[in-house]
């Protein structure tokens, strides 16, 4: 029974993050309609210059903050430069340009810091969480930083006239442009959200996978099945996704046998199939009715 | 009575299809202005060129300014309020939200809170439906929430794309009578393109008839419904 509990409690931790990248993912989709591709590279750079950063001596929290400041401000850009020009253009051409993106900054990143494995410091420490030993201050702080994220980001959707505007512009842009709302640059703050969203993810998984150009490729696919399996259309179906896909990835290499760690990966993938044969919208998604 | 917008040899495309040949028209401050015509005869399209949808050349002035080349949500900040064909409804958001959408260029934010109490006295229904999903609502209240929508802008020029699409003859009625109420009253400018010419005609002091995006005929709104000829060769009544 203490290893179910663990497993689970573990699997909420990682669960958290793979939800901020689901979350992140869907944020994209619905303004765009496009999966980015090159979401987890993004949160790599970003976690990347925090830990430039601390290494010129910035506190960990100070680092944090101009980081997401930073991922912010890049997503922004990426936006402008890259996805702007492409809106009208065919989805080949954009899945490209998120394949030329994914391959930009993953080996910007190797040029920069290289490709050995570097240690990332966790503010939370690692001694068993309240004297327990079923999970980690870690990944309590995992579990607690991102509850508060989907909090807040909870209150900015629902009840700020910006959050509101941004949702407007998501479901039906042409209307949205018709009250007056730029729905263009509603786009391009999505953007920075969703990368802003996948720092905070890279910064608090980074001590657990370790720091290196490729260490989102995992979490990026747990991600997509999370994205998948609550919705694409929902951001609340993706962090439910989220959750339940880590505990499901714990569980599953943990009860399973001949699955371990090694087989963890094609599971996720085995999943994101299963959800789109048998039930394409997802758990909270919508059916999207297209007439002709 | 001043002009409050002027169109002039507008010429409108999709593609490399022309859907307006040069087609003027105006507008004067506080008047209620239809257009008519039959099925693709380039009413919508007017509208939508107005508020810059589709690409056109010609000159649009609104209250003596050019709208020409101006993005559509920046034309919606001269006061320019568009309830779409198929109105345009933000369905997955309640119908209050709908409303706030409405005021979104607005900073005043007392105002706004009490242009939503205004609304719901001009449409009870809505303040009843308050916290339902918009798209749960039917096409006749729909209706109603697009024009409380276009309302809370506090618009100068209020532009209706077939209000009375899909809606029961009792409905539309309710509607025009609302339409016209709010014309008198709010003193706002309404331009209302309309397949219904017989109501329409009721409402407009003027009236234009386009004819594959040309304006064939044009006067007091009065005068053409009672012009027999006229009716039965273009409005069909």
């Amino acid at each position: 029974m203490e290893l179910f509990t663990n497993q689970v409690l573990a699997g909420i931790a990682t669960g958290a993050i793979y939800a901020c990248m689901a979350l992140a993912v869907v944020m994209i989709y619905q303004a765009i309609d496009h999966l980015n591709f090159a979401q987890g590279e993004m949160a790599m750079f970003a976690t990347f210059i925090s830990w430039q950063l601390m290494q010129w001596g910035v506190p960990y929290w100070g680092a944090f903050v101009i980081t997401l400041a930073f991922a912010f401000v890049g997503g922004v850009a990426i936006e402008r430069i890259l996805f702007k020009p492409l809106a009208k253009a065919p989805v080949l051409t954009n899945v490209a340009g998120f394949i030329a993106l994914f391959a930009i900054i993953n080996s910007s990143a190797g040029l920069i810091w290289d490709f050995t494995i570097k240690q990332y410091p966790t503010p939370f420490g690692s001694s068993p969480f309240l004297g327990s030993q079923l999970i980690s201050t870690h990944q309590a702080g995992m579990i607690g930083v991102t509850v508060l994220l989907l909090i807040a980001l909870y209150f900015f959707f629902q009840y700020t006239r910006i959050g509101l505007a941004m949702r407007a512009a998501a479901s039906v842009p042409e209307s949205a442009r018709l009250v007056g709302i730029n729905t263009s640059w509603m786009i391009a703050l999505g953007w920075g959200m969703a990368s802003a969203i996948g720092a905070i993810a890279g910064m608090l998984i980074a001590p657990v996978v370790f720091l290196e150009p490729n260490m989102m490729g995992g979490v990026l696919i747990y991600g997509f099945a999370a994205a998948v399996l609550g919705g694409l259309t929902s951001p609340f179906g993706a962090v439910v996704g989220g959750f339940l896909m880590g505990i499901f990835e714990n569980l599953a290499g943990t009860y399973i046998p001949g699955v371990g760690n090694e087989l963890k990966l094609p599971i996720a993938l085995a999943l994101i199939i299963s959800v789109l044969v048998v039930k394409p919208a997802g758990l909270f998604g919508r059916h999207i009715v297209k007439r002709v | 009575m001043t002009t409050l917008l002027n169109v002039k040899d507008l010429r409108a495309y999709y593609g490399q299809v022309q859907a307006l040949h040069g087609l003027s028209f105006s507008l004067n401050e506080g008047s209620l202005v239809t257009l008519l015509g039959a099925n693709g005869a380039g009413k919508t399209t007017t509208l939508r060129a107005i508020c810059n949808m589709v690409r056109s050349t010609g000159g649009i002035e609104f209250d003596g300014k050019p709208l020409n080349n101006r993005s559509t949500e920046s034309i919606v900040r001269f006061g320019i309020a568009h309830v779409p064909q198929g109105r345009g409804t933000f369905t997955t958001m309640t119908v209050e939200e709908n409303l706030q959408l409405g005021a979104i260029t607005r900073k005043d934010s007392a105002g706004i809170v009490s242009d939503i109490e205004r609304m719901y006295a001009h449409f009870p229904v809505l303040k009843q439906r308050h916290t339902q999903q918009a798209g749960t609502l039917s096409g006749g209240e729909q209706q109603m929430l697009a024009v409380a929508r276009a309302l809370m802008l506090r618009p100068r020029l209020m532009l209706l794309d077939e209000p009375s699409f899909g809606l029961a003859p009792l409905v539309v009625r309710d509607l025009f009578g609302i339409l016209g109420k709010i014309n008198r009253e709010d003193k706002v400018s309404i331009l209302v393109v309309e397949q219904n010419a017989q109501l329409a005609l009721e409402l407009a002091d003027q009236a234009y008839v386009i004819e594959t995006g040309r304006i064939v005929m044009s006067g007091n709104a009065k005068d053409i419904a009672n012009n027999e000829e006229i009716r039965k060769s273009y409005l069909g009544y």
